[in-house]
């Protein structure tokens, strides 16, 4: 609650340096009068706090205004925008897992092969290349090039209730996939790197010696045993960065065109949108601390120590 | 593969329309989305054109931007206060209601609402009054000479749609709900709105019972916004569509070698300009106490001298415009021909103004630009303080986004700035009223004359053009006050800017100087 209100503070107070909405709401030849009108009529010309109280009543109330750039209410885009972010996030997130997973074991068991260096010094490179690069590295390969993928835009989409999906239409399937590489790039790396390291480190604890002494096929060994331990704290890592990717969606959403929150935030960076901006920010803290929470709760249940811990303590003061 | 969205318009098309072979779907993009399908509430240039082709104004503009009829087919002065327009008879609304009187005095009556954006393009009118069912008196409160030009761009909404849906007013943005009109639409013209999705996707089809004669062969038209510069001309290198409108300029050259593709460029009724400020006795923004050295004519001069044109069209613009010596386009009504001949730099003669008005060792001030304004906005204002730096003056680019260099130099809170001056009516009242002359505040007397530039020799004439409706005389008056601006070294102006557009080598536009793309005009083969 209180970290929602000092997003919700921090953000308000970054708008008064984006910059005046109504010089560009109208046009070079309006006059000054005309201005001071709009401005009012915006309510833009109260006091700072005044301004701020009346947001978060507003937003208490589900109600965010209207977009100074699209003239519809804010609830309404956001709505709107919503699935294809969490499309893209998800897909993304999957596709970090399903390859950074088996590729962080394969690199943890066979250390000393080619195939694993060129892996990682691939992840390397994961690392350190900025998305918007990838993203214009894919477009030019797959779009331009080879004239295999869309190089914008979410493609067909079908409406299920109010939720609009593009994983139901060969476009929309084809759209997906290079945002979903572009956006997924890092965590596939750290994911990787992740598993790597603690497989290393889990395989050389004595229960994982003692599994193999017991004569355990070296399959049950690493997988049910040794992968098992690893992914306590890729769980973990992973909830952070499912915050993450929706929030840094923002570039590869701008990139691919991707009709998501991103997007719709950085346009309205552009045009002083207030009220857009507002939304998206207290939207993207309300996800940060919900995932939060939804983190520990899971590492509380996943990790068997804790739940140990906890009954002890409560054995301690019965 | 070319994309789906293609094919889906090429079947859609061979299906529907299979006896007009060369019936085409034009794809375009530009960097934001259309901002609503309201014709009155954002008066924003793009939005402005795209509705152009689904509604349409009592006057259009022609291929070389004439003025030529458009709802009315003509028009004449009954009195100093009134002109009298005869509407076009048997044109329907794309519900199929009539057009009449009764449409046009509620469309002027609904874009000088409080909540319009598009009352600056409505100055002086007082009203428009019904006279028959094909007939229009609108009342100005002077003899607004203006008037033709400007109502190109007040589009015509129907009455009883718009009373219908509860739209007789541009939408409140105080209100916290959108109005039917913001995403719907009822016009005249060519197009019929067809589907609309945010940043996404707008779709118009052709309007099968429009009153005129198609030019072009387009009957589907896309538009689709594409933010990333790199991603919207891969999409168009690779086919997805088929027009941008917006093509960074760096990128030109590199265009314009690829087969597949052409580059039209035009020039835009736009002059790009430095401003000084002259009013001031302290400048804001420089290290002189005390005095304005932008006071002195000759540290005026001297600025103006140290510019090289040639070099900023040819290294920084890379062609994207025609170095100037006056304040208006060629288009413009009233251009000064005799006097546009921009002076090479002369830099020994710019230092010697300079110590001569007080200053030998120069001085120092801050020039504010924008970044994502006009073409290459950021790099014109470092390329002059370079060059301002050898005659001795230190220039300090402050360049910002629009959002904030807006509001800056419309509050006269700078020194010097740059800006760049369009004009929707291409006449030179325009020019004249809002940059030469005498700031008078909530008035458009000067209202962009940010620099405060003032000669009540030019102001007497300016204010003469007001009302004098006769175009020889209006030029007359317009060459006067270039002239004399001119001598004031009032402003330094800089260039003309061209505008590019790049698209598929099978499409053919009419490039417009105000950058409209007009679909009825573009042809795909």
């Amino acid at each position: 609650m209180i970290v929602m209100l000092v997003v919700g503070f921090i953000a308000f107070s970054l708008f008064n340096f984006v910059g005046d909405p109504v010089s560009l709401m109208l046009p070079p030849e309006a006059t000054q009068a005309d201005r001071d009108a709009m401005r009012q009529l915006l309510g833009l010309d109260r006091p700072f706090y005044v301004q701020f109280v009346t947001f978060l009543e507003n937003a208490l109330h589900g109600n965010f205004g209207i977009s100074l750039r699209l003239g519809r209410p804010v609830s309404a885009l956001i709505a709107e925008r919503l699935p294809a972010t969490l499309e893209l996030a998800l897909t993304a997130t999957i596709f970090a897992l399903a390859v950074g997973i088996p590729v962080g074991v394969y690199t943890a068991l066979r250390r000393d092969s080619w195939v694993s260096r060129a892996m990682l010094t691939t992840s390397l490179i994961g690392v350190s290349l900025p998305n918007f690069l990838i993203g214009i590295f894919l477009i030019l390969i797959f779009a331009v090039w080879l004239g295999l993928l869309p190089s914008f835009g979410r493609g067909d989409t079908t409406q299920l209730g109010f939720w609009s999906t593009g994983l139901l239409t060969k476009s929309g399937l084809k759209a997906l996939l290079l945002p979903a590489i572009t956006l997924g790039f890092y965590p596939v790396t750290l994911v990787m790197r992740l598993v790597r390291a603690e497989m290393l480190e889990v395989l050389r604890t004595d229960y994982i010696k003692f599994a193999r002494a017991r004569g355990l096929s070296s399959r049950a060994v690493n997988f049910g045993h040794a992968l098992k331990n690893t992914l306590i704290p890729v769980i973990t890592v992973i909830g952070l960065q499912v915050g993450a990717i929706i929030a840094f969606a923002i570039i590869t959403e701008t990139v691919f065109q991707w009709p998501g929150m991103g997007l719709l935030f950085i346009q309205a960076v552009q045009f002083a949108d207030i009220p857009v901006m507002a939304a998206y920010l207290c939207l993207i803290g309300f996800i940060f601390v919900i995932i939060n929470l939804v983190v520990d709760l899971l590492y509380y249940l996943v990790d068997p120590r804790l739940r140990v811990e906890r009954m002890a303590a409560a054995g301690a003061l019965r | 593969m070319r994309s789906v969205l293609l094919r889906a318009g090429v079947i859609l098309a061979a299906v529907v329309y299979c006896a007009a072979l060369d019936a085409a779907t034009l794809r375009f993009s530009s960097q934001g989305d259309i901002t609503t399908i309201d014709p009155h509430a954002n008066n924003e240039g793009f939005t402005t054109s795209y509705l152009d082709n689904i509604y349409e104004a009592l006057v259009f503009r022609g291929k070389r931007m004439e003025v030529e009829p458009g709802l009315a087919v003509s028009w004449n002065r009954t009195s100093p206060t009134t002109m009298r327009f005869k509407l076009r008879p048997n044109v329907k609304f794309h519900d199929g209601t009539p057009f009449t009187a009764d449409d046009v005095v509620f469309s002027v009556q609904r874009a000088l609402a409080d909540t319009s954006n598009y009352k600056p393009y409505l100055t002086g009118v007082k009203e428009a009054r019904k006279v028959d069912d094909l007939t229009v008196d609108v009342i100005t409160d002077g003899p607004a000479p203006v008037l033709v030009p400007q109502l190109t761009r007040i589009h015509i909404m129907s009455k009883a749609w718009c009373t219908k849906h509860n739209v007789t007013k541009p939408q409140d943005y105080k209100n916290k709900e959108e109005t039917y009109a913001v995403r719907n639409a009822n016009g005249t013209g060519p197009y019929i709105l067809k589907s609309r999705q945010e940043d996404v996707r707008t779709v118009a089809v052709k309007n099968s019972n429009w009153w005129g004669k198609l030019d072009g062969n387009v009957d589907e038209m896309v538009y689709v916004p594409i933010k990333s510069d790199a991603t919207r001309l891969a999409a168009l290198i690779s086919g997805e569509i088929d027009f941008v409108l917006d093509p960074p300029p760096q990128d030109i050259p590199r265009l314009k070698q690829d087969p597949k593709l052409k580059v039209v460029e035009g020039l835009e009724n736009r002059t790009i300009f430095f401003g000084m400020d002259q009013a001031r006795n302290e400048l804001l923004y420089s290290n002189v106490k005390g005095k304005n050295p932008f006071k002195d004519k000759r540290v005026r001069e001297a600025m103006q001298l140290a510019l090289d044109l040639k070099a900023i069209q040819k290294q920084v613009l890379r062609g994207l415009g025609i170095p100037t010596a006056v304040m208006f386009a060629p288009q413009v009504d009233g251009y000064p021909k005799d006097l546009d001949h921009p002076k090479p730099p002369d830099r020994a003669r710019a230092k010697k103004l300079i110590a001569e008005a007080g200053y030998p060792n120069g001085f120092e001030v801050t020039l504010d630009c924008p970044n994502n304004r006009y073409v290459a906005d950021e790099k014109i204002c470092v390329a002059a303080a370079a060059m301002w730096a050898q005659i001795g003056v230190t220039v300090k680019v402050n360049a910002m986004p629009r959002a904030i260099w807006g509001p800056k130099t419309q509050n006269r809170d700078t020194s010097m700035y740059m800006l760049g001056w369009g004009v929707p009516t291409f006449d030179s009242q325009y020019v004249l009223q809002s940059l030469m002359r005498t700031y008078i505040p909530n008035t458009a007397d000067g209202d962009y004359n940010l620099g405060g530039y003032s000669n009540p020799q030019a102001d007497a004439l300016i204010d003469k053009q007001k009302t004098e409706v006769d175009p020889k005389k209006r030029a007359e008056i317009a060459y006067e006050v270039s002239k004399i601006h001119m001598q004031d070294f009032g402003h330094i102006p800089l260039h003309f800017q061209m505008i590019p557009w790049a698209m598929r080598s099978n499409v053919s536009v009419v490039h417009r100087a105000d950058n409209f793309l007009t679909v009825k005009w573009v042809k795909v083969n």
